[in-house]
């Protein structure tokens, strides 16, 4: 039977570049792919666009493709990516770029453009799936808005001979699912296979949340070599039965386990995983081990894809500053609650204009409050660390939280240490439908 | 016992909802998940951070069961200031559940 072996070079935007290489090296890989946009990314993405109409890509793309360009050149392994982020024609033009540098000519490059409908949902009657306010509502705070393609204009890039392509915001499993309709040429309405393909993508699109990272927990989960994890890679037949594998020696481990975790990551309801191209549904999965670090996924099924496309909006929401401090020893938490006391009064008295202030003992109760762990009393820490966040309209003001705790050390109490300080702009992330018509893809093609 | 010693957990997140996936080390322990984790105990066990509704799926051919919690990740803007935003770690404090021994 025919077989089409497709890897995961990296599971988000900054994710490590040495496992991929190692995939497009010793993978002998149809297909590699990298899925680096998360939910924020693309609005991060479109403010570097707006600031320089030439980026608003990955800003990782260039180190990646020449890492990986010419061991897939020697595989005739063909690349597919969402790096296109904000601008997949300028992504598009420096991979070109790239690869006449390294002396590779005739490499056709796909960019997949039409994700961004900023200006479809701005005038329209779309609303906010998550408030029912109309999206015009958002005003000037509407950073990006990008509809999540589906495989279909994919499949067309690869039908037109592309060696490498290029999207924005294309659906994670989309990104997968495309090459395995085009290679074995199955129909867009295949839902079963489309259901299944889309499992395999779910499974892949984190990269190494499958080949045993995010998952070691000391004394009840054991993962060897974390530090050289390998990335995995599917072997996939022409019926859709696939085997989840990793390059020999590499690191990390892939089990029934790691499988589970990663097939229910991010999911809700496990008979309806919407996306673009299929409704999946993951509710009659098997995992079964077929040899050491080998797992067969099998059971994914689908029903006709949704009429409309999920569109992720990105909002600024204003600026957050923060400011630390660390206390030990006898009375740490004592020392710690006092500073929180005092950095609260002098925001007052000096009219810091904070929307929203938050204060936590890390060590104590900064991550799940004061409700965990239920029931028990807590013993005295032997640190704390005093965390400051305030949410403000502008990072003028934002600065000047951090401060307020950095003058805890002349100011403060005794034996405060380790201030840190930082601004940073808050990005948020909204969503609403646009009806499949108003979401027009194009495919642009380059050669280098 | 605590749930940690039979099962194990990941975390994902959409927005405001957090998802939490539990799944049974043996699949002979699935039963006594679905006994004693049911959607009213994860929301009793969160009680400080949820401010809406549990879901609880069932997932019987991967020995797992799926959380949906609704508004438990403080919500647009004011989530910004936490410290995990994602709310990754809520996976660790599921597993803190007591349940009966058998």
């Amino acid at each position: 039977m025919r077989q089409i072996r497709i890897g995961a070079g990296a599971g988000y935007s900054g994710d490590r570049i040495e496992p991929a290489v190692e995939l497009a090296e010793h993978g002998k890989l149809d297909y590699l792919v990298f899925e680096c946009l998360a939910e924020r990314t693309i609005a991060l993405a479109q403010q570097a666009r707006r600031r320089d109409p030439r980026l608003g890509y990955d800003p990782l793309l260039a180190a990646r493709m020449r890492a990986v360009l010419p061991a897939c050149r020697r595989a005739g392994t063909v690349i597919i990516t969402n790096m296109g982020a904000a601008n997949p024609v300028a992504a598009a033009e420096l991979v070109c770029a790239i690869a006449r540098e390294l002396g590779l000519p005739g490499i056709k490059i796909a960019a997949v453009t039409g994700d961004d409908v900023a200006g479809a949902v701005a005038g329209g009657a779309c609303r906010i799936l998550e408030d029912g306010r109309p999206v015009a509502a958002l005003g000037a705070s509407l950073i990006s808005a990008n509809a999540y393609l589906g495989a279909e204009s994919i499949v067309q890039a690869l039908a037109a001979g592309a060696d490498i392509v290029i999207t924005g915001r294309a659906a994670d499993p989309s990104l997968f699912l495309a090459p395995l309709a085009h290679g074995f040429g199955w129909s867009l309405a295949d839902w079963q296979r489309l259901g299944q393909a889309t499992l395999i993508g779910h499974v892949l699109e984190c990269a190494g949340q499958v080949t045993g990272g995010y998952f070691a927990d000391p004394g009840f989960k054991t993962v060897p070599g974390l530090a050289r994890l390998g990335f995995p890679l599917a072997e996939v037949g022409e019926d859709g039965s696939a085997v989840i594998t990793k390059v020999e020696g590499s690191g990390g481990c892939i089990t029934t386990a790691t499988c589970k975790e990663q097939i229910l990551y991010e999911i809700h309801d496990p008979a309806r995983y919407f996306t673009p191209d299929v409704v999946a549904d993951f509710s009659q999965v098997r995992v079964e081990t077929v040899g050491p670090d080998r797992v067969r996924i099998s059971g994914g099924r689908g029903r006709p894809r949704p009429e409309a496309l999920k569109v992720s909006l990105g909002i600024s929401e204003g600026f957050v500053g923060e400011g630390q401090i660390s206390y030990a020893g006898s009375g740490a938490r004592d020392r710690a609650e006092l500073a929180a006391g005092i950095v609260r009064e002098r925001l007052e008295l000096t009219g810091v204009a904070a929307q929203e202030l938050r204060f936590d003992l890390i060590g104590v109760d900064a991550i799940h409050g004061p409700g965990l762990p239920a029931g028990s009393a807590r013993a005295e820490p032997y640190e704390v660390r005093l965390r400051v966040a305030g949410r403000t309209a502008s990072a003028e003001e934002a600065i000047r939280i951090g401060n307020e705790v950095e003058t805890l050390y002349t100011n403060g109490p005794a034996g405060g240490g380790g201030v840190t300080k930082q601004v940073r702009e808050i990005l948020g992330v909204l969503s609403t439908l646009l009806p499949r018509e108003r979401v027009q893809p194009q495919v642009r093609m380059l050669e280098s | 016992m605590k749930l940690r010693a039979i099962a194990h957990a990941r975390t994902g997140d959409k927005g405001d909802t957090s998802s939490i996936s539990l799944i049974a080390y043996d699949e002979a322990d699935y039963p006594r998940l679905v006994r004693h984790v049911t959607a009213e105990r994860v929301a009793a066990h969160f009680v400080g951070l949820l401010r809406g509704g549990v879901d609880r799926y069932e997932i019987p051919s991967l020995g797992a069961l799926n959380f949906v919690l609704h508004r438990a990740l403080g919500g647009g803007v004011t989530r910004a200031l936490a410290l995990d935003t994602h709310g990754k770690s809520l996976s660790s404090a599921l597993l803190d559940i007591e349940i009966p021994d058998f």
